[in-house]
């Protein structure tokens, strides 16, 4: 038996914001919400655990700063050092203040790009990607709800639901 | 659930605007027709444009004896145009990184555009050192490659190279700042499209975006992360184009103060010209009631205080030189000030030091017209201080024999009038295709910051409903149709 799930429309964010926690206290779990702008406070609303995609960028960072150091050091300082100006490369550490800025700028880009596409990656978002938005009215001005139901307790969150401002409530077969 | 706003803060968003008014208002210049203006300030730049690729062809097929420079002034206008456009580009990633981390709300309308902008003037930027190598085929060699003459590498001591790092950084992370930005007005538009060519055309531009609570607290998370780190990033590439020059030993160039005051003229520049560009769109697109009076003022401000910050630098300099007791510094800006050049460096005074104080008047800053001149007047001031940096600083060097003047010919100047072509070509067929107001970010800010939320608080107190409950159909029995589509 396919399960099934209820979408409920609301139209302003404040009344999502009172229909999500009415449904938490009750202990409903919520499946997803869609939103044509970020709510503050709804992920922490709905329980969603925080993102670590800014640790991912850290890491990512020091990636950058450890290729530059690699890089650099190969290339000035081992395979081919160049005499500039009677200024020899002997070591990294006598060459660093020169090297600093690309050191930086490639810390930056490591730390920028993969985070970016770690995002994208985790959120599953590509440019042939279907959009999965139930409804084309929540990326203008709706917000929907989603929320698994069984038969004992479909009425029960549709109540909950409906007590709490949802403008349009609707039974869907999930795929 | 909206934040505390104090009530004497200005409205960001006029007119009683709903959420779906401000898709319609974002959407209208990308789903109407291009009017008439648009057509004609469109084929003015194509043509401009057009004449610098010309030029540009001429250049490249010639070799670069075609331009004005000599012995003495190998850098001229290329470098110049490449400095201009790079600092043009500053003010994009100030309004959207410095402003988002310091939570400022105003950003929000203009920062689509300026981030537009800077990767425009960026790619502007980026033709200039390409086509001054002479021979723009190798520009490859810049990169870190082994090339065919074995293992001879780029050199990392270079100011030079590190530009190439800068540049290319700071292009690709304000793309991407600007591309993850775009995506969920990208998905709006496609939402809304008729026309399964738009329809297909804005879903791929989307990358599938679904607006899920999740995607949107990585979104912000990877927004606040991105500005984190494009605010270093925006220090950094002027300081960067600074140590091309600062790094060298020509009097009037090797400077300790030109990192700051590099960065302080390039957002400047940049919010004159988000300032030029703004103030025709707002009206263009009708956009009045999101790039208010108030964003032109707030713009105008930082116009003054950047452009007085540069009035210290220059005052610093001419005290530095004085006071180093270095006959050739001090010759340098005694020249620059009453040499051959002293028309471009009184200009350069005049329109950015002067112009920018007339801003300390409220009803100045405030009218779109005077705004607008003053947004003009500030980036031919920023042209003319790049080239009397580099051609004041180049035309007498410590060899009186060498001294020469500079005289740019039809090829520059044509190249120069191309990238300002270039520019606006790209910079009107984005507001044609592209959302440019990040709606999203707007209806996120609307009840703290529009008119119409302000009002009912103003009436209601604080703790005001902002919101009206919509009229509900009576509740079906959800059991019966659970079990009725389950047995179907």
């Amino acid at each position: 038996m396919a399960s099934k799930v209820l979408h409920a429309i609301f139209t302003d964010d404040d009344i999502l914001m009172h229909a999500v926690k009415a449904l938490r206290e009750k202990k409903y779990s919520i499946d997803e919400v869609f939103c044509p702008f970020p709510v503050h406070g709804l992920d922490k609303a709905m329980g969603l655990p925080g993102t670590r995609l800014a640790i991912t960028s850290f890491l990512y960072g020091l990636v950058g700063l450890a290729v530059s150091t690699w890089m650099m050091n190969f290339i000035m300082i081992e395979d081919w050092p160049q005499d500039i100006g009677g200024k020899p490369s002997f070591s990294y550490l006598q060459n660093m203040p020169a090297f600093v800025p690309i050191m930086f700028e490639m810390t930056v880009f490591f730390a920028a790009h993969l985070m970016v596409i770690t995002f994208y990656l985790r959120s599953k978002l590509w440019p042939f990607k279907k959009a999965e938005n139930p409804d084309v009215r929540t990326t203008d001005d709706k917000f929907l709800m989603e929320v698994s139901v069984n038969e004992n307790n479909v009425q029960a969150i549709a109540e909950v639901l409906y007590e709490n401002g949802a403008s349009e409530i609707k039974l869907i077969d999930n795929k | 659930m909206s934040h505390y706003e104090s009530p004497i803060r200005k409205p960001l968003v006029t007119g009683d605007k709903s959420y779906h008014d401000v898709t319609l208002d974002v959407v209208r210049p990308v789903e109407g027709k291009a009017n008439k203006s648009w057509w004609v300030v469109f084929s003015i730049a194509l043509i401009a444009f057009l004449w610098g690729l010309g030029c540009i062809v001429y250049t490249v097929s010639e070799g670069i004896g075609t331009w004005g420079l000599n012995k003495t002034i190998g850098w001229a206008w290329d470098i110049t145009n490449f400095v201009w456009w790079v600092g043009i580009g500053h003010a994009g990633t100030l309004i959207s990184a410095v402003l988002l981390l310091f939570r400022q709300k105003w950003r929000m309308a203009i920062n689509r555009s300026a981030e537009a902008m800077t990767i425009f003037s960026v790619i502007q930027a980026g033709l200039f050192p390409i086509i001054h190598m002479g021979r723009p085929w190798l520009a490859y060699w810049v990169l870190p490659i082994p090339n065919q003459f074995g293992s001879l590498w780029v050199n990392f001591n270079s100011p030079l190279l590190w530009d190439v790092f800068a540049i290319s950084t700071y292009l690709s992370v304000s793309l991407v700042f600007w591309w993850t930005g775009l995506l969920p007005d990208f998905a709006m538009i496609r939402d809304r499209a008729v026309k399964p060519f738009q329809k297909r055309i804005y879903g791929i531009l989307s990358f599938g975006w679904s607006g899920r609570a999740k995607d949107w607290q990585r979104f912000e998370e990877v927004s606040l992360v991105l500005a984190g780190l494009a605010t270093p990033l925006v220090l950094s590439v002027h300081t960067i184009v600074s140590f091309d020059f600062a790094t060298s030993v020509i009097p009037g160039w090797h400077t300790t103060i030109f990192p700051p005051y590099f960065v302080a003229g390039a957002v400047f520049s940049g919010f004159a010209m988000v300032n030029t560009l703004l103030i025709i769109m707002r009206k263009v697109s009708n956009l009045e009631n999101y790039i208010t009076i108030q964003h032109i003022e707030l713009m105008n401000i930082v116009i003054m205080i950047t452009g007085s910050i540069v009035g210290v630098a220059y005052i610093t300099e001419l005290f530095m030189a004085w006071y180093s007791g270095v006959e050739y510094e001090q010759y340098a800006f005694l020249n620059r000030a009453t040499g051959p050049y002293w028309w471009a460096y009184m200009l350069m005074m005049t329109c950015n030091v002067v112009s920018p104080q007339f801003m300390w008047f409220p009803k100045l800053r405030r009218s779109i017209m005077f705004s607008f001149f003053i947004s003009i007047v500030v980036n031919i001031g920023m042209w003319f201080e790049r080239f009397v940096i580099i051609v004041t600083s180049l035309h007498r060097d410590y060899m009186p024999s060498a001294w020469t003047m500079f005289s740019p010919t039809f090829v520059e100047i044509g190249i120069f009038v191309g990238t300002i072509g270039f520019f606006f070509v790209l910079f009107l067929l984005y507001a044609r295709t592209f959302p440019v107001i990040a709606q999203a970010e707007v209806k996120s800010i609307l009840k703290t910051s529009g008119e119409k939320y302000k009002k009912i608080r103003a009436e209601k107190g604080e703790d005001a409903n902002l919101y009206d409950m919509p009229e509900q159909q009576p509740l079906p029995n959800f059991t019966e149709q659970f079990n009725s589509k389950s047995n179907s």
